[in-house]
């Protein structure tokens, strides 16, 4: 009797039908996580074995991008500064942009395309093929030890990395600073620190944790429910990196919001 | 009568409007190969997924060792795991882990206060078993079908199942292989002293490895009995079928 009623149905209705199922799948997935992260037995030799992956994983290309990033974007600022004679002020702008906004943004972007898609990569192969299936007869807990970790992972060591690119993103404009205004290390560094506030830091490192938790629970989510045949594995790959990126510009936004409610309060 | 190892009544599992197994009994008794026939997409997989708990029927019921599959609260169920060996229709080695680890994972994570020397003679006994000591230190990307669907029976056999479940461990494999792969099972059997089903397509494997033979078609087991009773006096027009073009092939 379902069934007809679901034939009847228009098709915008059914697709309409599908986004809600999702969706509540998907609430699920992340109440499954909160029930379990605290449980034991906790898998701490994963943990720390997927800290180390996402790190060395992302470190390269972050470093990399952190630091022309900080090159570019100070150069690119200098001119309409200048304009007004205010290029002494190049570091407190370029320290307030890259810790509130850029550091983060970039990190979560980047480890999204290469964390974010290898998580999918992964569980959807290890779903598909069967593996978790055989993880779950001998009688581990699959979610806890793939999904558990690799969120954890991401959602601890994110916020770290977004705090090494902020400072490989102050060491490229200083050196171009450094360059162009002949201002010395701790001069920089003074201006930088002065500039930003606790405020800064700490909207930071939370949005980074959530992006980070993003990052990680999209990945294994769109992998735990990949289906079957490696085409869909290179779906759950990619459809994890597009949507962790989409929701990380969300939160970014929201983030804002909220910071900007705070700082005129 | 020996003790039923396993036992199912009545069991109906559908996807959708896909009726997969439309109630299907069987009985293996403790000590004895009972080999599951069927065409691709019979439910096979099905019947012994429902076995470990890994999917629920929609109706009847699965005894296994006395208990209730279904009714099973988490840890009763991961204890009943451990006691049964599935061997996964394509090996499901962990991709990520060396040969070692693979077996390793179920050592470590269920029998607490191992010694590594313990656990290391245990991996070299289960590996010297399936006849492939030399590849311990190898990841399963290096292996071959032959070779990772070995390995993988490995790893079910190091926690000493009652039970053993072997998923296809023929297919795809050349004959000599197969028949290695047959011995492998007979030998399990006699030293590990287990009651086994084994699903397979190739009727060698049946007639060597098997006590019994269960046809699994449209849903139902067609048809039960020892190898000649099954198939030298087949009325069933697709039981018969099964077994001419099975020959024919081979
Ligand atoms: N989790 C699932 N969700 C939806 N359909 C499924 C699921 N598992 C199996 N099926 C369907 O059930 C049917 C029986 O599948 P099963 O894997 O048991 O076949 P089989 O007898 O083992 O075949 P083969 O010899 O090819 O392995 C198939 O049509 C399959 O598509
Ligand atoms: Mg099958």
């Amino acid at each position: 009797m379902a069934e007809e009623a679901d034939d009847r149905k228009p098709l915008l209705s059914k697709k309409i039908d599908k986004f809600f199922k999702g969706l509540a799948d998907a609430w699920n997935f992340v109440r499954r996580y909160f029930q379990e992260v605290f449980m034991p037995p906790f898998e701490f030799k994963e943990l720390i074995h997927q800290c180390y992956r996402i790190g060395v994983e992302s470190l390269p290309l972050i470093s990399l991008t952190g630091f022309i990033v900080g090159i570019v974007f100070t150069n690119q600022s200098r001119p309409s500064l200048s304009e007004f004679g205010a290029s002494s002020w190049l570091p407190s702008l370029i320290s307030i942009a890259v810790v509130r906004a850029m550091g983060p943004l970039v990190t979560a972007l980047i480890a999204a395309g290469k964390v974010g898609s290898s998580i999918g990569a992964e569980i959807g192969s290890m779903k598909v093929t069967e593996q978790i299936d055989a993880m779950e007869v001998s009688a581990t807990n699959p979610f806890k030890f793939l999904v558990v970790t690799r969120v954890t992972a991401t959602t601890i060591m994110i916020p770290l990395l977004v705090m090494y690119t902020d400072f490989v993103a102050l060491m490229g404009s200083f050196l171009n600073v450094n360059a162009n205004e002949m201002v010395s290390l701790t001069t920089f560094f003074f201006q930088v620190f002065e500039s930003i506030t606790f405020l800064d830091i700490w909207s930071s490192v939370l949005k980074s944790i959530l992006f980070g938790f993003t990052i990680g629970i999209v990945g294994c989510y769109k992998g735990y429910n990949s289906t079957k045949g490696t085409e869909g594995v290179g779906r759950a790959a990619n459809s994890a990196v597009v949507i962790s990126m989409f929701l990380i510009f969300i939160e970014e936004l929201l983030a804002l919001q909220i910071v900007n409610a705070i700082r005129n309060m | 009568m020996k003790e039923k190892v396993v036992e199912a009544i009545g069991l109906k599992k559908s996807f959708g409007d896909l009726h997969v197994l439309k109630g299907v009994d069987l009985d293996l008794h403790r000590g004895e190969t009972v080999v599951i026939l069927g065409k691709s997409g019979a439910g096979k997989s099905v019947f012994i997924k429902i076995m470990v708990g890994l999917l629920t029927q929609d109706s009847g019921v699965m005894r296994v060792l006395g208990q209730d599959v279904e009714k099973l609260k988490t840890k009763a169920l991961n204890a009943l795991r451990l006691k049964i060996g599935f061997s996964f229709q394509n090996s499901a080695l962990y991709d990520s882990m060396t040969v070692k680890e693979n077996l390793e994972f179920p050592l470590v994570r269920n029998i607490k206060n191992l010694s590594r020397k313990e656990k290391d003679l245990k991996i070299e006994e289960m590996l010297d078993s399936v006849g492939l000591p030399q590849t311990i230190n190898q990841m399963p990307s290096e292996l071959s079908g032959g070779q990772k669907k070995r390995i993988g029976v490995a790893r079910t056999l190091i926690l000493n199942p009652e039970i053993m479940l072997y998923d296809e461990p023929t297919a795809g494999l050349d004959p000599i292989t197969c028949m290695d792969i047959n011995n492998l099972i007979n030998e399990v059997q006699e030293r590990y002293r287990t009651s086994s089903i084994v699903i397979t397509h190739d009727l060698t494997c049946a007639k060597v490895t098997g006590d019994r033979m269960a046809v699994l078609l449209d849903g139902q087991f067609r048809s039960k009995g020892s190898f000649q009773e099954v198939f030298s006096k087949a009325e069933d027009e697709q039981v018969k079928s099964f077994y001419d073009y099975n020959f024919i092939e081979s």
